[in-house]
């Protein structure tokens, strides 16, 4: 039964898109994931992975075509094969954590293109190569992007070729981007006991690592911490866990109560709600709260569109719906875009306390953490109650210690007390 | 025109002046463009050297007089036989002058339509970018100008033991312009100009001797491309005398006799007329005023940075009257870079890629460095040659003779320098150029398809013998 690949939802306010380049052929076997095309709207260029593990059957757009959201690109037979020439390690994919409409995106995870990537496509359109140069990176497996071109505007030479090669040999460039041929993981030899082995960085992990460098190169961020305790929550939850999953057919969680204390809390502190732009600052007049979900590709985070207007059960709603659809790829881009506060949750890995890192152009960032029961000091004994660390990183430019200290005892209150999320008190 | 300002001023439109003042236009500036040439007739015309008496002429004359010699020595051998093959000079040079009057008055509609005013006149840069114009009449203008650009050319030099009478000791313009094909001609240098007129009189029946006073035959091109050619040459009946110092020549009725000094002896020689063709020197008498900055080197050229500024704040100069070889093309390209420097973009020549051409037969042409300044900078380096021999396409022209020569980086396969003596060189040299500039290697031009049978697969296979693996040669 062939599945159809379509292009993904396009982002707002974007027509159509062009088929840039095809990156297989009818009849090449392709990997889950793995990426099959690009597609250029105004705003980005978007790739488009293999829903599965299969045989490419049919391409019905060929490059150069216009397509709309959810036209079929091509048909996909699906099913286990032979790994094509040189399978990447375990992926690094992962959706990426937010993508800016400027940046490269794929809707939702991008493959590991290392391997991918290590046939080089000549009729890329983005490098020109002469004759000598296009074989010499296509026998030797070199993404010719990791090459500097010395040539006239930039192009790559035959000797440029050769010097990266020579220096791949004499590995005196730990040049990560790119492996030569063969298996992913080049085994350095292994003198006893000091084996090291060298993996790839996929586009998305350097881009992500590019982007959460230049957050913290850009913003002075500082993290502020508190601890709530989650008895209230909890004692809540287990009271009325039932009726609110048979009223709402979703589970109550935690997120919703801290979604919603944090937006009281941003009311009241604007500053952690804006952005800056150039010299100006923003601020957002709604709140589009995203949420980290994490996924078996990598973490994501949708947001929820005015996340005021949401109820509790709305929001669990959305972050069940987002964890779904993050697991099955079928996230659209634009639902991954924006967002003007982020909360994200270490604690389901078992962090007790960090320090997460802002969503650039964002200004603030609620870390939940671990519950754990600890001995606390209540009215002068003491206690053993469910405890939370809650961290808060702030970016200094605009919001000051105290604001960001205030906001978070703010969350703390409404949490440990919900009556005040009802009041909004 | 009294006292009007433009943005750019050029002075001379030759190859390099014209370009500009078109180029200038084009990019919105207002361009006038001045030139006093004027003609043995005393028509004034634009086009400089190269038109007038240059590289159009000359290269008329080439084709017609290697036509001429055709129908004798090679018209027998496509089964072609000719009786009564007469010549007719005076056609031959009134077909010339046609090509060279439709040119020049190209360049009169080509300064209309963009839009340049073109002013006949002789210019001179005064102080403060200002440019006094004294046309035919006598009378004087100026000019403001925010940019000028002088492009003055070169003339030929003359020598002191041998000068020009205008009719049997002549220069090169004169050598153009026999009204009879000389019995003995002597040529005085054997450089492009003295080979090329050399070779046309020899066509035409004339008995040509050159003396060149240097001990090496076209030192500047690649020497195993050199010999070649100069076997050639020989072939063809040009008698050239290397080592030959001319001590004097002086007209003795209806002959011109020359004393010259070969391997250590004095000779003499007498000829009927005789082209003096020993180099060019810049112009540039009358055309700098008082104070205008303007600097000129020990050899007599205007001192240029590499995008041809002078030592005053917006005055230009380029062609001839510059430093680099005396080539129309680079005039052409240095004019239209400081159009677009003066129009504020960024322009710049790459003196690396400059093509050469001599067009006797076989054409010789060349870009790049010749084997031994390769070999002189100590880069390792390797060559590969094929002969035209061996070449169908060059076959079938009845042409087969001469080599293309590729010499590339031993390590990285970067072209540096392509020569080629035989058939259309000066054609074919065109994708060497290209190869250059983008600084192609010669496994690239192993790689590129070059269609058959064409004259180009020579280049293809001598690229190939530089990794010695052409098809068509034992590759040793």
């Amino acid at each position: 039964m062939s599945i159809e690949v379509k292009v993904p939802q396009l982002p707002e306010s974007v027509a159509d898109a062009t088929l840039v380049a095809w990156h297989k052929k009818a009849g090449d076997a392709v990997r889950r994931d793995e990426n099959l095309v690009d597609l250029e709207t105004d705003k980005v260029v978007l790739e488009v992975p293999a829903p599965a593990d299969g045989v490419l059957k049919e391409i019905t757009v060929g490059e150069g075509g216009i397509v709309s959201s959810g036209q079929v690109l091509a048909l996909l037979e699906p099913g286990a094969q032979a790994a094509a020439a040189a399978e990447p390690a375990k992926a690094e994919a992962g959706a990426k954590a937010e993508a800016a409409p400027k940046a490269e995106a794929a809707p939702s995870a991008a493959p590991d293109r290392a391997a991918a990537e290590a046939r080089p496509r000549s009729g890329d359109g983005q490098q020109k190569m002469g004759p000598a140069v296009r074989k010499l990176v296509e026998e030797h497996d070199i993404d010719p992007s990791a090459i500097e071109g010395s040539g006239r505007e930039g192009r790559i030479t035959k000797g440029d070729v050769l010097q990266y090669i020579e220096r791949q040999r004499g590995g005196l460039e730990d040049d990560t981007e790119t492996a030569p041929a063969a298996p992913l993981a080049r085994e350095a030899p292994a003198a006893a006991g000091r084996g090291e082995h060298r993996v790839p960085m996929s586009r998305l992990r350097a881009r992500i690592a590019e982007r959460l460098v230049d957050a913290q190169r850009t913003a002075a961020m500082l993290t502020t911490f508190n601890e709530v305790d989650m008895s209230a929550v909890i004692e809540l939850r287990s009271r009325y866990q039932e009726q609110f999953t048979a009223r709402h057919g979703v589970k109550l969680g935690f997120m919703s109560f801290f979604a919603k204390a944090c937006i009281e809390a941003l009311r009241e502190f604007p500053l952690l709600n804006a952005s800056i732009d150039g010299s100006e600052i923003v601020y957002h007049e709604y709140f589009d709260i995203g949420i980290a979900v994490s996924t078996d590709r990598g973490l994501i985070v949708p947001v929820l569109r005015n996340a005021e207007r949401m109820s509790f059960a709305d929001v669990e709603r959305s972050i069940r719906d987002f964890g779904e659809r993050a697991r099955s790829g079928s996230i659209g881009m634009e639902e991954l875009t924006g967002g003007t506060f982020t909360i994200t949750n270490g604690g389901i890995f078992g962090s007790l306390l960090s320090t997460p890192i802002i969503n650039p152009p964002q200004s603030g960032i609620l870390g939940m953490h671990k519950i754990e029961e600890r001995p606390v000091a209540i009215g002068g004994r003491v206690e053993v109650r469910p405890m939370m660390y809650v961290a808060l990183t702030y970016d200094h430019r605009i919001v000051d210690g105290r604001e960001a200290v205030q906001f978070l005892v703010r969350v703390k209150e409404q949490v440990e007390d919900p009556a005040r999320l009802v009041l909004a008190v | 025109m009294n006292d009007k300002r433009y943005d750019v001023v050029v002075i001379g439109a030759g190859p390099a002046g014209y370009p500009a003042a078109i180029r200038a236009a084009q990019l919105g500036l207002s361009a006038a463009c001045i030139d006093d040439w004027q003609n043995a007739d005393g028509s004034r015309t634009f086009g400089g050297t190269c038109l007038n008496v240059g590289c159009i002429p000359s290269k008329a004359l080439l084709e017609s007089s290697e036509l001429y010699h055709r129908v004798h020595t090679e018209f027998a051998a496509h089964g072609i036989k000719v009786d009564g093959v007469a010549l007719d000079l005076n056609a031959m040079l009134e077909r010339k002058r046609g090509i060279v009057k439709q040119l020049t008055s190209g360049i009169e509609q080509l300064f209309k339509g963009a839009g340049v005013t073109p002013i006949k006149g002789r210019g001179k840069l005064l102080a403060g970018n200002r440019v006094e114009v004294t046309l035919p009449g006598g009378e004087k203008q100026v000019l403001e100008a925010k940019h000028v650009v002088l492009a003055t050319g070169s003339t030929p030099i003359e020598l002191k033991v041998a000068p020009f009478d205008g009719k049997r000791i002549v220069d090169s313009s004169g050598a153009l312009e026999f009204t009879e094909v000389p019995r003995r001609l002597g040529v005085i240098g054997a450089g492009v100009i003295g080979l090329e007129l050399g070779s046309v009189w020899r066509r035409l029946g004339a008995e040509v001797v050159s003396l060149e006073a240097l001990d090496a035959f076209l030192p500047a091109v690649d020497q195993q491309i050199a010999n070649e050619a100069l076997r050639q040459f020989k072939r063809q009946g040009l008698d050239i005398r290397l080592g030959a110092k001319v001590q004097g020549a002086s007209v003795r009725g209806d002959v011109v006799e020359v004393r010259y000094e070969a391997a250590g002896a004095v000779q003499t020689l007498e000829v009927d007329k005789l082209i003096v063709c020993v180099g060019r020197r810049p112009v540039t008498d009358g055309l700098l005023g008082e104070g205008t900055g303007v600097e000129l080197d020990q050899r007599g050229f205007i001192k240029v940075d590499q995008q041809c500024r002078t030592a005053a704040k917006n005055v230009w100069a380029v062609g001839d009257v510059v430093r680099g070889p005396m080539l129309a093309h680079k005039g052409t390209e240095e004019g239209v870079m400081v159009a677009e420097l003066a129009a504020g973009h960024y322009a710049e020549v790459n003196y690396g890629a400059v093509p050469s051409v001599i067009y006797t037969a076989p054409e010789i042409a060349w870009v790049g460095k010749t084997e031994a300044e390769v070999k002189a900078s100590g880069r390792p380096y390797k060559v590969g040659t094929f002969p035209f021999s061996v070449n169908g396409r060059a076959k079938a022209l009845q042409q087969a003779y001469g080599l293309a020569k590729v010499i590339a980086d031993r390590e990285h396969d970067e072209i540096l320098g392509v020569h080629i003596a035989g058939p259309f060189a000066g054609e074919l040299i065109a994708e060497a150029v290209l190869a250059i500039e983008f600084q192609a290697s010669a496994e690239d031009l192993q790689r590129t398809m070059h269609a058959h049978p064409t004259l180009s697969e020579a280049l293809h296979e001598a690229a190939l013998a530089a990794d010695k693996h052409a098809i068509h040669a034992l590759n040793r």
